[in-house]
């Protein structure tokens, strides 16, 4: 039954009257995606779209509305605040797509849901998706930024820092035929709120996960820390890429968590471990879908 | 983002931490008048460039060394005339050096002990992080490698923030007793009160030291802030140097364009940062190389891709372009619509391949189609690379 989200999940979306926070939510309601509410300060009670109706406050959307997760595209500023409101608000889960989040914000705002019932992915990130089973995977749960229209509900777990290589490998895989699970994408900062690792169990525990794609990147070593539980836990088969084996040491390559500060932080260094942890790591961001298959007909 | 010397001197004098005495120029004259009010002769006239090593740095008017210990302000000008100016090229600076427009001069400490101190964000416990080392003046990387034991860190709750028994804790990993110990904490706690306020994400202070009369002092530091977060800090970004930065990436930032300059010849314009370095590793994979880094993020607009290609194309190293867009914000017939407006202003005459996938594909494959600009399309980002990589080494 997929993990995070599925097609019954309720969702609202802050931000939703923004430009970017606006397209993207339409984008959701076109795929099938039940956004049942928005949320922007001062614009409680008009409407969004045809029908979907917007609160002021995060709590009177999900009272009203019945929502249990969030979407968060706020600009960055007030990024922080709202994750902590939809925390207050009581969601299962929110989902900051928002890029730009200053690092000590994320750190206050980590430390202080410490305890609290609710799962954060992101910020930074693409979102979470649960294909449907209709003409290009319609009927799912989109919520963020992907393009709905590249997936196939299957059988396969994504998870990924990078958006744009999560659709890369979700294209590969729906191209030779092999549908997803769900993908989730958690971020490029380098404080965020579900790692590697948590998704990992996740899609470990999944009954309709049989296989799945693990993408990293350079900086921290949460691919490794992955990795490792992986070789000791994971039941299924794993594959894996990490990009930036050409990237200089000390830059930060777009995403601010990816930088290469030491030894064990490097593509080749995590690489390394995901080989040896039993992952089959692809050579190449064009060869990810079909690792994860000659491993599947092996 | 880095700053010099001399500002972070002035970042600490701001937040009251410690640190010799001293002053910029950026004259012969001024640096004389400055080593003059500062008085003394035991002094220190250091080139301000952001590069490491400059003590063993050489200019290229033949002049040797970036720091220097007058005993006059005389001297102090003199010294300052032969630097200023002139181009240091150090081990890190590569061949082209730096320009030397300000030199500081300050008072030379005398020093009993050398310490290590810096703060730091933790990615694994996102938290700060103290870390001390009784062996400063060196690398501490070194240090870590050989002498682990020798490095302590002390975790700071981001909420509840530095306490007093951390402190305590850190003066006895130091070493640090009665009055060292007491001026020791009181430079930790506005380290930490500063480290927050800026938004930095690591300040590094090799050598803290301590000196004969016993008192605690910030001799050289290192500053890293969280770019993320300089919208709030307008006398952080005041501080910014753009003479040390590579002059294609200063004129990407002002299009918010992720740029990196590397040495290849293959250039290429990316979307999204994952997909932006997965491109370069797959470049070098098929035998390129790869010319740079470029994250055209998710809301580019037309001119920021139009910007891009100029930006590329400026670097006369680059014999071929790769385009490569999968597209879940970004738009492909944006980026369609942004390569036909630089190519209508600039003449392409490299061979260009380009591979869209994603939202609005069908739009951005028809109006390059439809253009007659010569294009190489791509099926896929193997095709895409193979087919660069063909075109370029031939």
């Amino acid at each position: 039954m997929a993990i995070l989200v599925d097609e019954n999940t309720k969702v609202l979306v802050q931000g939703i009257t923004g430009g970017f926070g606006g397209k993207h939510a339409q984008l959701s309601l076109d795929y099938g995606t039940q956004i049942v509410a928005g949320v922007t300060p001062g614009k409680g009670g008009q409407t969004f779209g045809t029908s979907t109706p917007i609160y002021d406050t995060v709590s009177d959307a999900a009272e009203q509305s019945g929502a249990t997760v969030s979407a968060i595209f706020v600009p960055p500023p007030f990024a922080a605040d709202a994750i902590l409101e939809a925390v207050d608000a009581g969601m299962d889960l929110v989902i900051a797509i928002t890029e730009g989040i200053p690092v000590a914000d994320m750190m206050r705002v980590k430390a202080a849901m410490a305890g609290s019932n609710t799962r954060l992915i992101g910020p930074n990130c693409p979102g979470v998706v649960t294909p449907g089973t209709g003409k290009d995977s319609h009927g799912g749960c989109r919520i963020g930024i992907a393009p709905g229209y590249i997936h196939k509900r299957g059988n396969v777990g994504v998870v990924s820092r990078s958006g744009t290589l999560t659709y890369e490998a979700v294209y590969q895989l729906t191209e030779l035929g092999y549908g997803q699970s769900t993908c989730v994408g958690i971020g490029g900062d380098p404080i965020n709120g579900t790692s590697h690792l948590d998704v990992l169990k996740m899609f470990n525990d999944d009954d309709e996960t049989e296989a799945i794609i693990m993408i990293g990147e350079i900086g921290g070593n949460a691919e490794a820390e992955a990795a490792r539980w992986a070789a000791e836990n994971c039941k299924k088969p794993i594959a894996g890429f990490i990009a930036g084996a050409t990237a200089p040491p000390g830059r930060r390559m777009g995403h601010a968590g990816a930088i290469v500060g030491g030894e064990e932080d490097t593509a080749e260094a995590k690489k390394k471990i995901l080989a040896e942890c039993g992952i089959a790591v692809s050579e190449t961001p064009s060869n990810m879908g079909r690792t994860l298959v000659d491993m599947l007909k092996k | 983002m880095n700053i010099h010397e001399y500002q972070a001197k002035e970042l600490f004098e701001k937040f009251g931490v410690p640190s010799p005495n001293g002053m910029v120029a950026s004259t012969a004259e001024e640096a004389e008048a400055a080593a003059k009010a500062i008085g003394g002769n035991d002094l220190v006239i250091k080139a301000q460039v952001h590069a490491g090593g400059r003590g063993k740095g050489t200019f290229k008017n033949g002049f040797k060394g970036g720091v220097h210990f007058p005993k006059t302000p005389a001297e102090a000008g003199e010294l300052a005339g032969q630097m200023l100016g002139q181009t240091l090229v150090t081990h890190q600076t590569g061949e082209a050096g730096r320009l030397v427009s300000k030199v500081m001069i300050a008072e030379s400490a005398d020093i009993t002990r050398e310490l290590y101190l810096a703060i730091l964000l933790d990615r694994e416990s996102s938290q700060p992080v103290i870390v001390v080392s009784t062996e400063g003046g060196m690398d501490i990387e070194a240090v870590a490698e050989e002498t682990p034991e020798k490095i302590v860190r002390q975790f700071v709750h981001p909420l509840a923030g530095l306490q007093p028994f951390e402190v305590r804790k850190l003066a006895k990993a130091l070493e640090l007793e009665g009055a060292q110990a007491k001026q020791f904490s009181k430079l930790i706690k506005n380290l930490y009160k500063l480290f927050i306020s800026c938004d930095c994400d690591m300040v590094e202070i090799n050598p803290l030291v301590v000196t004969p009369t016993g008192d605690v002092l910030a001799l050289d530091a290192k500053f890293g802030f969280d770019d993320n977060a300089l919208y709030r800090h307008p006398e952080i970004v005041a501080m910014r140097d753009t003479s040390e930065e590579d002059p294609r990436e200063v004129e990407a930032s002002t299009f918010d364009l992720n740029y990196i300059g590397l040495d290849g010849n293959i250039a290429c314009l990316v979307n999204g940062a994952g997909l932006a370095m997965a491109t370069m590793d797959i470049i070098k994979h098929c035998g390129g190389d790869p010319a740079n880094f470029l994250d055209v993020g998710g809301g580019a607009t037309k001119e920021q891709v139009a910007a891009a290609f100029k930006i590329i194309l400026s670097d006369p190293k680059v014999e071929g372009i790769l385009v490569n867009i999968f597209g879940g914000i970004m738009q492909c017939d944006i980026i369609a619509e942004g390569i036909l407006a630089a190519a209508a202003e600039l003449e392409i005459t490299i061979p260009l391949v380009v591979r869209l996938e994603g939202t609005n594909v069908k739009e951005g494959r028809e109006l390059i189609a439809n253009s007659d600009l010569a294009v190489i399309p791509a099926d896929n980002l193997n095709d895409a690379a193979e087919k660069i990589v063909a075109a370029v080494n031939g």
